[in-house]
């Protein structure tokens, strides 16, 4: 399969600070690509290099077989991008804004459709700046979807939106898959990742340290698993202790806590519940997300 | 090829007219100043009688403000773009770059030619007599001096670090500028260092064109103001797109 973005050994630095130190990954047609990490990990200049807006010092990159640098013009007709934190004239009008970009492409989808999509066709006549969060995020999502690009590239799509809009454009971006775009996108929401992405590079100082579907990142570096019910019967704890998997049982009240590792744990457990004949009241699971592989593999978590 | 150009520029017109601050006070500031200096100092006497008891010639003056003006409003607009991302938004779409600051350009221009209207009507009616400088001549003058203090507003929007800095920086540059500008003092009796760097300023010119375009002695006596006006044009431009930050 080839892939739609190849980058390979891509360095770039400002003045002394490395921010992106040889990195390379591919991202193949149709799946959404998540670069993950702190702020300042380099994801955001990983992508403009990627987007052609930005020079890199070192390595190679391809996009649908073109060069960002030198085919810019041509690339700009075939990719789509939204900029973290980016903003328009304060007084534009949506439908201006929307009718503006339509101009500078040779086929373009229809209007009217696209903002019912997103929501906006009640906004159209209103000014940006006052537009929400959420609406504004919309609106750059129409803009980079409104030549029905190959790629859409966007950075840090969610940042400082609410959960309730936060959703809404996970659904969006959802969607944009399921039409058969490639979706290349960066946040430092772990959440976010764990939903939308089909594989995830995790990135922390200019480097690659991890990459993967999410599911396999979790089952390599965070095993673990853990099954918490509540039972009134007595010596819970002692009767699992040793139990096949079970690694660690302990009790307190009437809440167990059982530790194992492995895919097959919080099976095992369930019939080693029903084979000891323990009634429970409550039961539930916790399987290590994203964020504790990060926690793991760097050491500190996202926020630090 | 300018390919959204036209659509551009109409946008940004209609934008900025929405802003009234900005807006109003580009096109009515240097009339109102042209009004209160033209009343204070008995305006500009019809020009043929001897102007002793007046300093400068305040239609001049206002016109010169009326640039200024239009290079202020320009560097405020492009650090606010900047610092909001616009710019480099704007620039991830097919538009090339000389589209996107010409019609910033483009605007300031159309704004140039009205606040100019605006000042010539205020001249006929409050003072009669007076303005009887060849418009269209005048009007052109007026353009061709924006345009080249506009190239200079573009070095200085590169220098500009914030759109909190835009108002002061662009004013600490321009306002000496038009001290030098030989509309207070005549240049040439400057101190030798001062009327060198007063020759390297577009005011400068500015002012001695529109001067001679209001005497009367026409574009043939002020070919080297205008061929200065050109070559500083091409100067700041060539030293803009060197210097120029897009984000």
């Amino acid at each position: 399969m080839i892939p739609v973005i190849a980058v390979s050994n891509l360095g770039k630095r400002y003045g002394r600070t490395v921010a992106v130190d040889d990195v390379s990954l591919e991202v193949f047609e149709g799946e959404i690509f998540g670069l993950i990490g702190p702020n300042g990990a380099g994801k955001t200049t990983t992508m403009e290099c990627v987007e052609g807006n930005r020079i890199p010092d070192k390595g190679t990159i391809s996009v649908l077989g073109l060069n960002p640098r030198r085919d810019a013009n041509a690339l700009r007709q075939r990719i789509g991008v939204q900029h973290q934190e980016a903003h328009l004239q304060k007084r534009i009008k949506v439908w201006e804004a929307v009718d503006l970009w339509r101009s500078l492409y040779p086929r373009v989808v229809d209007t009217d459709a696209l903002l019912a999509r997103l929501g906006l066709e009640a906004k159209r006549n209103a000014w940006f700046m006052t537009l929400s969060g959420g609406q504004k995020q919309r609106l750059f999502i129409a803009l980079a979807l409104i030549h029905e690009p190959e790629v859409v590239f966007l950075d840090e799509l969610t940042t400082g939106l609410d959960p309730q809009a936060r959703r809404a454009i996970w659904a969006l971006v959802n969607g944009i898959r399921d039409r058969g775009t490639t979706v290349f996108l960066t946040t430092h929401l772990m959440e976010e990742a764990e939903r939308l992405c089909d594989r995830v590079a995790i990135i922390e100082h200019g480097r690659i340290i991890e990459l993967g579907t999410p599911e396999e990142l979790v089952q390599k570096h965070c095993p673990e698993r853990t099954v918490v019910f509540t039972s009134d019967d007595a010596n819970v704890a002692e009767r699992l202790q040793g139990l096949g998997p079970v690694e660690h049982a302990e009790g307190s009240g009437a809440t167990y806590t059982i530790r194992g590792a492995g895919d097959d744990f919080v099976t095992d457990v369930i019939n080693i519940i029903a084979r000891e004949g323990i009634r429970v009241r409550g039961f539930r699971t916790e399987i290590p997300t994203l964020e504790d592989v990060f926690l793991k593999l760097t050491g500190h978590g996202i926020r630090d | 090829m300018l390919r959204g150009f036209w659509k551009l520029t109409w946008l940004e017109t209609k934008i900025f007219t929405r802003e009234p601050m900005g807006f109003v006070g580009t096109l009515l500031m240097p009339l109102v100043v042209f009004i209160v200096l033209g009343r204070a100092f008995g305006a500009a006497r019809p020009v043929a009688a001897p102007q002793v008891d007046i300093p400068f010639n305040v239609a001049i003056f206002a016109a010169v403000l009326i640039a200024i003006s239009a290079v202020q409003s320009l560097v405020a607009i492009i650090s606010i773009y900047r610092e909001g991302g616009i710019l480099k938004r704007l620039r991830s779409t097919p538009l090339s770059p000389v589209t996107i600051m010409g019609a910033q350009v483009a605007v300031k221009l159309v704004f140039t030619v009205i606040s100019l209207a605006l000042l010539m009507l205020a001249g006929r009616r409050l003072f009669p007599g007076v303005m009887r400088v060849n418009v269209f001549s005048f009007t052109v003058a007026v353009l061709l001096s924006t345009f080249s203090i506009l190239s200079l507003g573009f070095v200085i929007a590169s220098l500009v670090p914030t759109a909190r800095f835009a108002q002061p920086v662009s004013a600490a540059v321009l306002y000496p500028m038009l001290a030098l500008s030989g509309l207070f003092y005549p240049v040439d009796r400057l101190p030798r260092a001062f009327r060198a760097l007063a020759n390297l300023l577009p005011t400068t010119h500015a002012v001695a064109l529109l001067q001679g375009v209001w005497d009367g002695s026409g574009w043939g006596a002020h070919w080297v103001n205008v061929a200065a006006l050109v070559v500083l044009f091409a100067a700041y431009t060539a030293l803009s797109t060197r210097v120029f930050r897009w984000e």
